[in-house]
């Protein structure tokens, strides 16, 4: 025993009365372990929060900037007038209900588009380039696509609408395996850490085996008991969940700043494309503050059956207590 | 099951009354205080405590039934984290009582059982004979009808044990049955008490 430790048992009787000490003991190397467990697994179950959030959102932002269009592609043919075919095509796409705009992508933006491969000065009457109307359509009220294609196809040879449907189907099929390999990982993860912390809170009330034996024989009632420790573990489970949740927060500002500071860079695209500006939102904070007080909560709940359990053997034991 | 440790046990501690409990170590003390103190039910027979029937006492009950009892444990059972004023205070305090309403009583009976300058020490620096005072203090606190000792002298020297039992016998002048387990002649033969005695299982009682 130290110098400064004695010093701290060792108090004058006289002199004022210093603040009665807390009933169940203060943090001991298991309570503080109890915290860093705690707050790592925390960390960890936010961090897999928000990236389940991140897919979910991205998957619904891909199905809906996809399905946002469609296209009508005419194919040229030597007897056909292009321009006149663009725009029939454009305006039998407008009469249909759930049609927003119908644009003809004249023959500037067609070049345009044509430019990384084909160079500048491009000239597209030369070249048997096929020509699109974009069609930007209602999500809420999509038009009736086959009654669509048949008219363009009946009215205007050689072109053909594209709904990208094929895309979507796909796009909607990878994202819910994407969101449910996601909430399965959400899941694990949860279970891990629910394991992990009513373990972890276990291993740090054994060391205070005595202190509920004491209570309760000096006649302290088994609620008494259990609260105090129940406030004692729920105060550890908010310090270690807490500095988990913030760390979790923590890392998804850096990556959102990260991201939004690398724009232009081709490692950020390539990011960018998949998570768009890689934002957890609302939904992402709001699951971090649910696992915090889950986690917080299953702490106090752990140390309250441990105190039941024990109470209970203490009553009916065979060992020697005296 | 395991071994049958007590049979055939007949006794009554009357109130005000003085006993030992004496015999050989492994003979059962321990076990029919805790018996006594309700910490373990018996297999078969009949505990009366302060009139009602063991069998019929409810969990809930046995907190208030136990604050009627005194117990002072052969290791102290004092916790380390708190004073000595603190640790005598205790039974008190999680009743739910101000502490403005037991700090004269306790500092007093720390005082009674020569702890008035070790108010503020923490058990790991108390001497032995320091902690059975304080385990004491602890156990009669609540002022209890009854008051079992177990080896309150195992850990101190024949000085402090005399002084010790003057505590005790001073306690039951005052109201308090009382009953040690003890298994030192020379304690018992201080004074002129009722002994039972345990042995194979078994009780003999010398008024």
């Amino acid at each position: 025993m130290t110098d400064s430790t004695l010093k701290s048992l060792v108090r004058p009787g006289s002199g004022r009365r210093r603040r009665m000490a807390p009933i169940v003991p203060a943090q001991t190397v298991a309570g503080h372990a109890l915290i860093a467990v705690i707050a790592i697994m925390t960390f960890l179950a936010c961090l897999t929060v928000g990236a389940v959030t991140l897919v979910r959102d991205t998957a619904s932002v891909w199905q809906s900037q996809i399905a946002r269009e469609a296209t009508i592609q005419i194919r040229p043919r030597d007897d056909l007038d292009m321009e006149a075919a663009l725009d029939a095509a454009r305006t039998i796409a407008e009469t249909f209900a759930g049609v927003r705009a119908a644009t003809v992508v004249d023959s500037a933006a067609t070049a345009r588009l044509l430019e990384p491969w084909l160079g500048t000065g491009l000239d597209l009457d030369e070249l048997p380039v096929p020509r699109l109307v974009i069609v930007t359509i209602d999500e809420a009220a999509p038009p009736d696509f086959v009654a669509m294609r048949e008219a363009i196809r009946k009215q205007v040879p050689n072109a053909s609408l594209d709904d990208h449907r094929n895309w979507v189907d796909r796009l909607v099929s990878m994202a819910r395996t994407t969101v449910t390999i996601g909430f399965t990982v959400l899941i694990l993860m949860l279970s891990a850490t629910v394991l992990t912390v009513i373990f972890a809170t276990r291993g740090a009330m054994a060391g205070n085996g005595h202190v509920i034996e004491v209570l309760h024989y000096v006649g302290a009632e088994a609620r008494f008991i259990a609260s105090q420790f129940r406030r004692h573990f729920l105060l550890t489970g908010i310090k270690g969940a807490a500095a988990g949740g913030l760390a979790a927060i923590v890392v998804f500002i850096l990556f959102g700043w990260w991201s939004g500071r690398n724009m232009a860079t081709p490692e950020a695209d390539q990011a960018t494309a998949l998570f768009g500006n890689f934002a957890i939102g609302m939904t992402g904070y709001l699951g971090v503050g649910v696992v915090v007080i889950l986690v917080a909560a299953l702490t106090a709940a752990t140390s309250h059956a441990t105190v039941v359990a024990h109470l209970n053997g203490v009553d009916v034991g065979t060992t020697d207590h005296l | 099951m395991g071994p049958e440790i007590l049979r055939d046990i007949s006794f009554q501690i009357p109130k005000r009354s003085f006993q030992f409990l004496s015999g050989p170590s492994g003979a059962g003390k321990t076990t029919l205080l805790r018996l006594l103190f309700l910490s373990l039910a018996p297999t078969r027979g009949l505990i009366k405590v302060f009139g009602k029937d063991r069998a019929l006492i409810r969990r809930d009950e046995l907190p208030h039934i136990r604050r009627k009892i005194g117990v002072v444990f052969q290791d102290f059972r004092l916790l380390e984290h708190m004073t000595t004023y603190e640790n005598v205070a205790l039974p008190l305090r999680v009743r739910g009582r101000e502490e403005a309403s037991y700090r004269g009583d306790v500092t007093e009976l720390l005082k009674w059982v020569g702890l008035g300058e070790r108010l503020n020490a923490h058990p790991p620096i108390l001497s032995g004979g320091e902690k059975q005072r304080a385990a004491i203090a602890r156990a009669l606190i609540e002022q209890p009808d009854i008051l079992l000792a177990d080896e309150p002298t195992g850990n101190v020297d024949p000085p402090l044990a005399r002084r010790l039992l003057r505590l005790f016998i001073e306690l039951n002048r005052s109201g308090t049955a009382v009953l040690i387990a003890t298994h030192d002649l020379s304690l018992m033969d201080q004074v002129d008490a009722r002994r039972l005695v345990l042995a194979d299982g078994r009780l003999a009682v010398h008024d």
